[in-house]
């Protein structure tokens, strides 16, 4: 039987004038694996992240995810996580859960208490995010994403200037995410932090993937 | 009902992050108190003339102080990637866009409630017109400058000069409302002419402007 995949990215390439950040990029990414890109700056990784995310168009191919023929159709499924934390820092961890929770009214949703308790957050921590740590901002985040439960997770450099206490509590929850059947795109600079999760490496340069390889987690 | 809800934690929210750093409000009482209290000194005009003009000069420094605000209500979301996150969010683009006119129009509400007695005090005035039309020409006038605002805002979001683009666009398409605006301020004020078919233009101009841009925010919000 053949693998069920949750992203199917058919020649794609994104054209900005005449570069090519992407250059007819075809993978599949298969349901409950956890993928990681590497490659230098400027090799693609971001873009290829924004662009399974529905936030940036390709310019040419087709973009599958969770069986929709384009990203924006399941985009409640997708749990997209930057560089830049996505929260705003006057607010408290728990009032940007609030409020992102409240955004995705109709959907099934974990409660905010409970998804900062998954990454080893308190609740009660009043002071707002723009005080917090890099790591416990990045915790805080990837807190917003689980929010959703999703089914798709892009991560764009979680453990960039990230503790290792707090790179280790992600570690797990990722772990978790992935033995419930989430498939985990990661992009890293620092593939030893990934080895516990990655079933897959992708290599990519100038915009195209220049070779796969198999994780340890595999 | 959830459209409604979505609504509400999106302007909470706004109120939220206003009343902790008071970026915009600050901005735009320092600004339009600057330029209300400077043109009294510099025209030192009558009653009779200060009913003239002090239709176009609360108008144009609300005008100008209302940019300062809105070019806040978009940078904070740009702060952190948070507009990334708000486009993968699934509620509707349009909530965003209603709460933040409703945000905004009360933040320049608030500054307008500081400043009529200043005005009023600085340009000795009194309504020889029909005073209480002023309650339907402020709304109406702020709407105009706040619906038109927010939306150009987010057109402007993406651009490397966006705090010069913001008003390059602004100014010109808000002519007919801000020259309604003056002009049903100036009528009441005076009472030498009718401001109905002012107000009628306003609101005329909140209605069109309010439809486009809600029906346009979501292409706004997701363009590249």
């Amino acid at each position: 039987m053949p693998t069920k995949n949750t992203v199917e990215l058919e020649s794609v390439s994104k054209l900005y004038g005449s570069f090519a950040a992407l250059r007819k990029v075809t993978a599949q990414f298969p349901v409950g694996q956890c993928c990681v890109i590497l490659g230098e700056n400027g090799a693609g990784k971001s873009t290829l992240l924004r662009v399974i995310a529905g936030l940036l168009h390709p310019t040419l191919g087709s973009v599958r995810v969770l069986d929709a023929p384009a990203p924006q159709n399941v985009r409640q499924r997708i749990g997209f996580l930057s560089h830049a934390s996505m929260l705003y820092d006057e607010l408290s961890a728990m009032e940007n859960l609030r409020y992102f929770s409240a955004l995705n009214a109709g959907t099934e949703r974990m409660p905010a208490a409970e998804a900062l308790r998954l990454v080893g957050l308190k609740a009660e921590l009043e002071r707002p995010v723009g005080q917090y740590s890099q790591g416990m901002r990045q915790r805080a985040a990837l807190a917003r994403v689980l929010l959703a439960q999703p089914d798709l997770l892009l991560l764009d450099e979680p453990f960039s200037n990230v503790d290792a206490a707090s790179v280790e509590q992600m570690q797990r929850v990722l772990l978790t995410l992935r033995s419930r059947g989430c498939t985990i795109l990661l992009t890293t600079h620092q593939p030893e932090l990934t080895r516990p999760l990655a079933d897959r490496y992708c290599h990519m340069q100038h915009g195209a993937i220049a070779g796969w390889s198999e994780g340890s987690a595999a | 009902m959830n459209y409604a809800r979505v609504v509400w934690a999106h302007l909470c929210k706004d109120l939220r992050l206003e009343w902790r750093s008071k970026d915009a409000i600050n901005g735009m009482l320092f600004f339009s108190l600057l330029v209300v209290v400077l043109f009294s000194f510099a025209f030192d005009p009558t009653t009779a003339v200060s009913r003239q003009i002090a239709g176009g000069i609360l108008w144009v420094a609300l005008l100008f102080a209302t940019v300062t605000a809105l070019n806040q209500t978009w940078t904070r979301e740009l702060r952190n990637s948070v507009l990334d996150a708000q486009r993968m969010a699934p509620a509707a683009p349009s909530a965003l866009f209603l709460a933040k006119v409703l945000a905004n129009f009360f933040f320049v509400t608030a500054v307008q409630v500081i400043l009529a007695p200043v005005f009023i005090i600085f340009y000795n005035l009194h309504a020889l017109g029909q005073g209480w039309l002023l309650w339907m020409v402020l709304p109406l006038g702020t709407l105009a400058l706040v619906i038109n605002g927010t939306f150009f805002g987010a057109l402007s979001l993406r651009t490397r000069n966006r705090e010069l683009l913001l008003p390059l666009i602004l100014f010109p398409i808000s002519i007919p409302a801000v020259l309604a605006m003056v002009e049903a301020t100036t009528a009441i004020l005076t009472g030498e002419y009718d401001p109905g078919l002012w107000i009628r233009l306003l609101a005329g101009y909140d209605i069109i402007f309010t439809t486009i841009s809600l029906l346009l925010f979501a292409t706004v919000l997701h363009a590249e």
